[in-house]
């Protein structure tokens, strides 16, 4: 087999992985995004190895890695997800702006938050 | 005799370390540091200036690893000038010490007032002894420091604060051209040491030595109190009495006349700085003695004839009587001495410090009345007594200098200038002399009933006031051993074989009167000569009486008025130091203020302005990053990619 399929077919999994990171606002769907991104790389990782012929198959074996590596993260994110959901009542990451600067964004307490935090900054500075 | 002069001056520098680090818990233990190390150090004065009698010059030193352009040797340096001061300076520190035991014992601050006494006579031992010009300053500055710490004693009063930061800040001010003036002539013969810089005079003068004299001149001033350095002085009475009697009238006041007569040679050579020396001698003398007559508060009248008196040393030293000057130092420290001692018991029995206060105090103790007689008219310069014969020696200097200038030697013009102005002092001294004497001892007492006013003496409140009593016997005593040498000690100047000889010539070698080589730089046998002059003498006699008699005759016509009346127009500008103060406010302190107010605007305008831009600007633009900062996590995961595309394409592209 040619190696640009899979390649591409990595590529297209990447680049819907990205998308998903990047535009989708379920913390979920940005995990699973974050998934298809890692399993692109697996796709990437054997088809090379294949293709160089690696006697030792480090590609495939790092691939379980990523595997086992991805298992634990989606179950830290799942729960992180679960938790934030259950404080908040939403898993919205755009509604998730608790590190933004004071002042910078959307909120009901801006303006507060701005002159506290920036009043905190600037002793700091002074 | 080295290692002896070293002892003298190290072992009242760790007896006020330790006065001050175990005094406070025991006074006891305060009391016998402040003496039994002093008394040591007497003793070995005494006996360095024994050992030395006229024996010319002994330097000797460890030598040090050469570090680099500026040698500095820790020799001592004893020729006869410095035996015979360090003596003087030892004895009176000891009498200083022995005469607070009694007078501060009741100060809570004894321990470190005896410290500070015991560290300045090691630095006033170590002015006087030592053989480096570097070294000399050191000592110079500690005696300044202790003399504010002294002055300011009774720090709980406005005036004893104010006295003792101008004390220090007038002083500093002359020793800033000290200490350029060391430099130059450091710099100029190549060595600091002090027999280098004398030995190395050329004959004929340089422009280095002329500088180097001059500037230094400006330290003298200051520490002798001469125009126009001459304000700290009479404020600095506000200090204890020992203190101001025997550290600011003897010895400390005298630091600048032994720096003079030290490096005699380098002045003799420089006719210039010689002639400096005159006029800044015969301005202070003068004026000091009007203001002197003028002053109503006594120890005051004692501070400016302290002042006065220092400017016929100065006086005599500009004329080329370098013996003469340090006869006077002598004389002078002994009379002075005693007069402020018996100042401070008729403060004592007066209740008040003022002279319009007092009167008839004659019959209340006969004994400081006769000793304070035998102290003006020592002052006064009636002969036999001290003060005469060392006076006349200073006026034979200048009238030699006047009218028979050798060649080389210092010029006429200084001569006639110390004369005349010695002679005219003479007799305002004993005008008032003469008025102290009437106003304080003689005509109906004058004392305030009722509360006796100690408001202004501020040591008074410490003790028992006991303003109608006796007079204790710890008082009493000094003043009678002090009586002694004023009447006596004008013996030594009769002959050229007794304090001449002991001083060597001006080069510091061995003088002997009889050898036609009396020395380098002072060929003139006359200034050796310290027997007063049947001319001089008699001039000098008869406007002493003229003083004297035309202030008897006011004050016969009305005993109860101020005899200082007659000074007129001139009496409240006297009185006042003729505006000196207020000169130096306007010619010092206010520039100085307005210079430090220019740095202040400068330091917060410019300096901090620029600090807190920097800091104002770098927040701004931190402020304009910080609007990306808008917490959404896609948001900056985007510009992460953006980056990362834009590196990579860069490597691409590049590679």
């Amino acid at each position: 087999m040619h190696l640009v399929y899979p390649l591409v077919l990595a590529v297209l999994l990447f680049a819907i992985g990205l998308y998903g990171v990047l535009a989708r606002r379920n913390a979920v769907l940005v995990l699973m995004s974050v998934e298809l991104m890692l399993n692109a790389v697996n796709i990437n990782l054997v088809a090379f190895d294949m293709w160089l012929r690696d006697t030792l198959h480090a590609g495939q074996a790092l691939t379980l890695f990523v595997i086992t590596i991805a298992a634990a993260e989606i179950g830290l994110g799942l729960a992180i997800v679960l938790m934030v959901f259950r404080n908040r009542a939403t898993s919205d990451v755009s509604e998730l702006r608790d590190l933004a600067e004071p002042g910078i964004g959307k909120g009901a307490n801006a303006r507060k938050a701005r002159k506290t935090g920036s009043r905190r900054i600037k002793s700091e500075a002074a | 005799m080295i290692t002896a002069a070293a002892l003298a001056t190290g072992l009242p520098f760790l007896a006020a370390l330790l006065g001050l680090a175990v005094g406070r818990r025991s006074p006891a233990a305060a009391r016998v540091l402040a003496v039994l190390p002093l008394a040591a150090a007497a003793a070995l004065a005494i006996g360095v200036a024994a050992a030395h009698g006229d024996g010319g010059v002994t330097e000797e030193g460890p030598r040090l690893t050469p570090t680099g352009a500026l040698g500095i040797t820790l020799s001592l340096r004893i020729d006869g000038l410095a035996a015979l001061v360090g003596a003087l300076v030892a004895v009176v520190a000891l009498l200083v010490q022995i005469y607070s035991t009694a007078y501060m014992r009741k100060d809570e601050r004894y321990s470190s007032y005896a410290a500070l006494i015991s560290l300045f006579s090691s630095a006033m031992l170590l002015v006087v002894y030592t053989g480096d010009l570097l070294v000399l300053l050191l000592g110079w500055e500690v005696m300044g420091i202790c003399s504010y710490f002294l002055i300011g004693h009774y720090w709980e009063t406005e005036v004893a604060r104010a006295a003792a930061v101008k004390a220090f800040l007038v002083t500093k001010l002359g020793d800033v051209p000290f200490l350029i003036g060391i430099l130059v002539l450091g710099a100029g013969s190549g060595s600091f040491r002090i027999g280098a810089i004398v030995d190395n005079v050329p004959p004929s003068g340089s422009a280095y030595v002329t500088a180097g004299a001059i500037l230094m001149l400006g330290g003298v001033a200051g520490k002798s109190a001469q125009v126009p350095l001459q304000t700290w002085l009479p404020d600095a009475m506000t200090g204890p009495t020992p203190v101001s009697a025997l550290i600011h009238a003897a010895t400390m006041v005298a630091a600048g006349v032994y720096v003079v007569a030290r490096l005699y040679p380098v002045y003799l050579a420089s006719t210039a700085a010689l002639m400096v020396l005159a006029v800044m001698a015969a301005v202070t003398m003068v004026f000091s003695a009007l203001a002197a007559f003028a002053q109503d508060d006594l120890k005051r009248v004692l501070a400016w004839s302290t002042v006065s008196q220092l400017a016929y040393m100065t006086g005599g030293l500009a004329a080329g009587g370098r013996d003469a000057a340090v006869f006077h130092l002598l004389t002078h420290g002994a009379f002075k001495a005693l007069l402020f001692l018996a100042a401070g018991v008729v403060i004592h029995l007066a209740g008040s410090g003022r002279i319009s206060d007092m009167g008839g105090l004659r019959h209340r103790s006969p004994t400081v009345f006769w000793t304070t007689t035998a102290g003006l008219a020592a002052l006064v310069g009636v002969p036999p007594l001290s003060g005469f014969f060392s006076k006349e020696a200073v006026i034979g200097a200048a009238e030699h200098t006047a009218l028979d200038s050798p060649v080389g030697g210092p010029p006429a013009a200084a001569g006639w200038l110390v004369l005349i102005a010695a002679l005219l002092t003479a007799a305002v001294t004993a005008a008032y002399a003469t008025r102290v004497w009437l106003r304080v001892f003689f005509g109906e007492s004058r004392a305030p009933r009722g509360e006796p006013a100690n408001h202004d003496v501020p040591e008074r409140a410490a003790e028992a006031p006991a303003p109608h009593g006796e007079v204790p016997a710890a008082m009493r005593w000094p003043l009678i051993v002090l009586a002694v040498p004023t009447v006596f000690l004008g013996v030594i100047g009769l002959s050229t074989a007794w304090l001449p000889e002991w001083l060597g010539d001006a080069d510091g070698r061995p003088y002997r009167g009889s050898t036609a080589d009396a020395g380098l730089l002072l060929e003139n046998q006359a200034y050796y000569d310290l027997v007063p002059r049947l001319g001089t003498s008699l001039v000098a006699v008869a406007l002493l009486a003229l003083g004297a008699g035309v202030v008897y005759a006011v004050w016969r016509r009305d005993p109860a008025a101020d005899p200082a009346r007659l000074l007129g127009p001139v009496r409240v500008p006297a009185e006042r130091g003729f505006y000196a103060d207020r000169f130096q406010n306007a010619a010092v302190v206010r520039p100085v203020w307005a210079l430090s107010r220019v740095i202040r605007f400068v330091d917060t305008a410019v300096v901090d302005a620029s600090v807190r831009g920097a800091a104002d600007g770098a927040w701004r633009t931190g402020g304009r990053l910080r609007r990306t900062q808008n917490g959404n996590v896609q948001v900056y995961l985007a510009g992460l990619l953006t980056g990362i595309v834009i590196l990579a394409v860069a490597v691409a592209v590049n590679a």
